[in-house]
């Protein structure tokens, strides 16, 4: 019965409280779709049958997993430092816009280079943009989740200014874009005849960013001191850590990376920056972080989940005529139910009878929010 | 540009400070109401958009207009509850939540307002204070939504109660220092529940007025960010529910540069001058904050002004 925490608790419900919390969001999913009349099992069939049913489904899958791996680590890598920066999306489209803008500057050589040129100035962008919002926060104590937001919208603004502009191509007629990269400037599929099919060098490129942000928060001494900034800022400072150096410059990373999904999103997708950029991808990679609770090596399973789910969506409102926001809606449940979750964190083991009624939502005088 | 037309434009800008200025007006009481209590609310944001979806699907089901209000409040509030129970959760950052709650409301909202984006429904109706004018344009500027004086009622109101009543001081003790609401027998988290509910109605009355009177329709891009430049806002506002009222006749002009320009004939800039409102924000946020020291004025358990 009553026994104390265990070594393997922790990792255990590391694995447990997420599963547990997306299961209990599929299951209020069901339960709304059966309000509309719909039948829940069908729909869960078909959730899983359009993310990860056959070679179509994985590869439509992994295309759309490819940004959201970047758009979360743009959240995780400033959430390590302690911020809650949530200004992805803003990154992503201005990040998109270098990328489209860069050979409208100067001429580009053909291929890798000319490629690696233009992502990196959508690295750029992103990179400056979310720096902005580590150094207001550090040097005017400016709340950061509320400035990376209004940042993100005047990126948008500032993405349509441009596109619809002074940066249109004149032939793009229903849909105002800017001219479209040169052939030899795109991204193309890894390995277009087997059955990876057109899944492109995106993915490669998110999986290998998040394995090196793994890396560097695991197991350098910069990492290390990162973490230390985000865990106790006031221990950091004592110990004499450049605190908001590190700060900025983690956001800077994580802009870059979401600056990186807008420019592989131009580069690999949609050949030019138009409104299809602004597809709420930086909003689903929050999502995806709070999931691998900011944890760079959990991102990408995570990724895939959340990219099949929105893979799925289409299929559902193909069968079933459900609206296309259902896979918002279940967004929405898995993340109430991920940050409810966080509640029964080192305590799933010790559950009993008073525990649980200690849960009772609203805890009373001296319980276990004082 | 002539005399005439200058007059023009500004007409049209504080015709659309009230008009643009109204959600703005009651979201940032409902923060305000909530941020009291101690706890931040960034989920005002879908809490908007799900009850301007469900004040238009109201008003266009029943045909009565005030029903719709009553529902998009109602909802707005049922809505914020959740926020409020899930941070009452041992360690759930409300932060988080809020996130969660934007993404949540924005769902729904698209989700159950599918059907509502073609029809049209009764609209709020607008109070002529400009009769006394022959001119067309000074009556135009100076109809304003019936929701406004209310609005304007409620800041006052819950300015007075905040200093003279007792619930008022209950929920700024709960703000300013949990242990003693605590010691004093009060649930600190009942308060804070209470409070971001309530806070929910009165944002959910704004969202009422973006659906049924300006711009009066049902549709995915009905609000973009409102919800969050009402939480700055209310920093602004240093927390005072009259100085709130000011901010949002500000927001609202600024908000009203663009369509108002456009009136006049100056197209180009559109999305520049729509950014307008946020940009003025972030200055804004960049004047009043400070590393150093907390801002005056602002109840001392709040995360955000640290």
């Amino acid at each position: 019965m009553a026994h104390g925490p265990r070594s393997w608790h922790a990792a255990a419900e590391a694995v447990l409280l997420p599963t547990g919390a997306l299961a209990a969001a599929l299951l209020a999913f069901g339960v709304f779709v059966w309000f509309g009349g719909y039948s829940p099992v069908e729909t869960w069939t078909l959730l899983f049958r359009g993310a990860f049913g056959d070679a179509f489904s994985w590869q439509n899958t992994m295309q759309r997993a490819a940004p959201l791996m970047l758009t979360a680590l743009a959240v995780a890598l400033p959430a390590r430092a302690g911020l809650t920066v949530i200004g992805g999306e803003g990154a992503l489209v201005l990040g998109a816009l270098g990328c489209a803008g860069l050979p409208y500057l100067m001429p580009l050589p053909e291929g890798t280079p000319g490629s690696a040129l233009v992502l990196l100035a959508g690295a750029a962008f992103g990179a400056v943009w979310l720096a902005l919002a580590g150094a207001m926060r550090q040097w005017r104590g400016v709340n950061e989740t509320i400035s990376s937001l209004l940042l993100g919208y005047i990126a948008i603004a500032l993405f349509k200014h441009f596109v619809e502009g002074p940066m249109r191509d004149p032939a793009s007629l229903n849909k105002p874009s800017t001219r479209p990269l040169a052939e030899g400037l795109r991204i193309g599929p890894i390995a277009p005849d087997s059955l990876l099919g057109d899944v492109h060098w995106g993915l490669v490129i998110g999986l290998v960013l998040c394995v090196v942000a793994g890396i560097w928060l695991s197991f350098t001494a910069s990492g290390f001191a990162l973490r230390i900034v985000g865990g106790n800022p006031r221990t950091a400072r004592l110990v004499g850590l450049p605190t908001d150096r590190l700060v900025v410059a983690a956001c800077a990373a994580g802009g870059a990376c979401a600056g990186l999904a807008g420019a592989v999103e131009v580069a690999a997708v949609h050949t030019a920056a138009n409104a299809s950029v602004i597809a709420g991808l930086g909003y689903t990679g929050i999502l995806v972080s709070f999931v691998a609770r900011h944890n760079p090596w959990a991102i990408p399973p995570v990724a895939l989940l959340f990219g099949g789910f929105a893979a799925a969506g289409s299929l559902l409102q193909r069968r079933l005529g459900l609206p296309d926001a259902s896979v918002l809606v279940l967004q929405g449940f898995a993340f109430v139910f991920i940050l409810a979750a966080e509640a029964l964190r080192g305590r799933l083991f010790q559950l009993q009878m008073p525990t649980m009624a200690r849960l009772r939502l609203v805890v009373p005088a001296g319980g276990a929010k004082a | 540009m002539s005399a005439d037309a200058w007059f023009d434009l500004l007409l049209a800008i504080v015709g659309g400070a009230v008009r643009v200025g109204t959600p703005f007006l009651f979201v940032s009481l409902g923060e305000c109401l909530t941020e009291k209590s101690g706890r931040i609310n960034l989920g005002l944001e879908g809490v908007l958009v799900f009850s301007a979806m469900a004040g238009f699907g109201g008003a266009y089901l029943s045909g009565n207009v005030w029903l719709g209000v009553l529902l998009a409040g109602v909802s707005g509030a049922a809505l914020a509850s959740l926020h409020g129970l899930l941070c009452s959760l041992p360690r759930v950052s409300d932060i988080a939540t809020g996130i969660a709650l934007m993404l949540l409301g924005a769902g729904l909202a698209f989700y159950l307002g599918k059907p509502l984006i073609q029809p049209q429904a009764p609209q709020i109706p607008s109070l002529a204070l400009g009769a006394w004018s022959a001119s067309p344009q000074v009556q135009s500027a100076l109809s304003i939504n019936a929701l406004f004086p209310i609005g304007v009622a409620l800041a006052l109101a819950m300015a007075w109660a905040f200093r003279n009543t007792r619930f008022g001081l209950i929920v700024r003790m709960a703000g300013d220092s949990s242990d003693a609401a605590r010691a004093l027998g009060y649930s600190v988290n009942a308060v804070r529940i209470a409070a971001t509910t309530a806070g929910g109605f009165i944002a959910g009355l704004g969202g009422a007025s973006l659906s049924l009177y300006y711009p009066g329709s049902w549709n995915e891009g009905l609000s973009s960010g409102q919800g969050l430049i009402a939480v700055a806002l209310v920093i602004f506002a240093r927390w005072s529910p009259q100085r709130c009222l000011g901010a949002a006749l500000l927001f609202g002009g600024a908000g009203a540069i663009g369509p108002a320009l456009q009136s006049v004939g100056v197209g180009g800039g559109y999305y520049l001058f729509n950014a307008m409102p946020y940009a003025l924000t972030l200055a804004i946020l960049l004047a009043t904050c400070s590393p150093k020291r907390s801002i005056k004025g602002a109840p001392m358990e709040l995360g955000v002004s640290r």
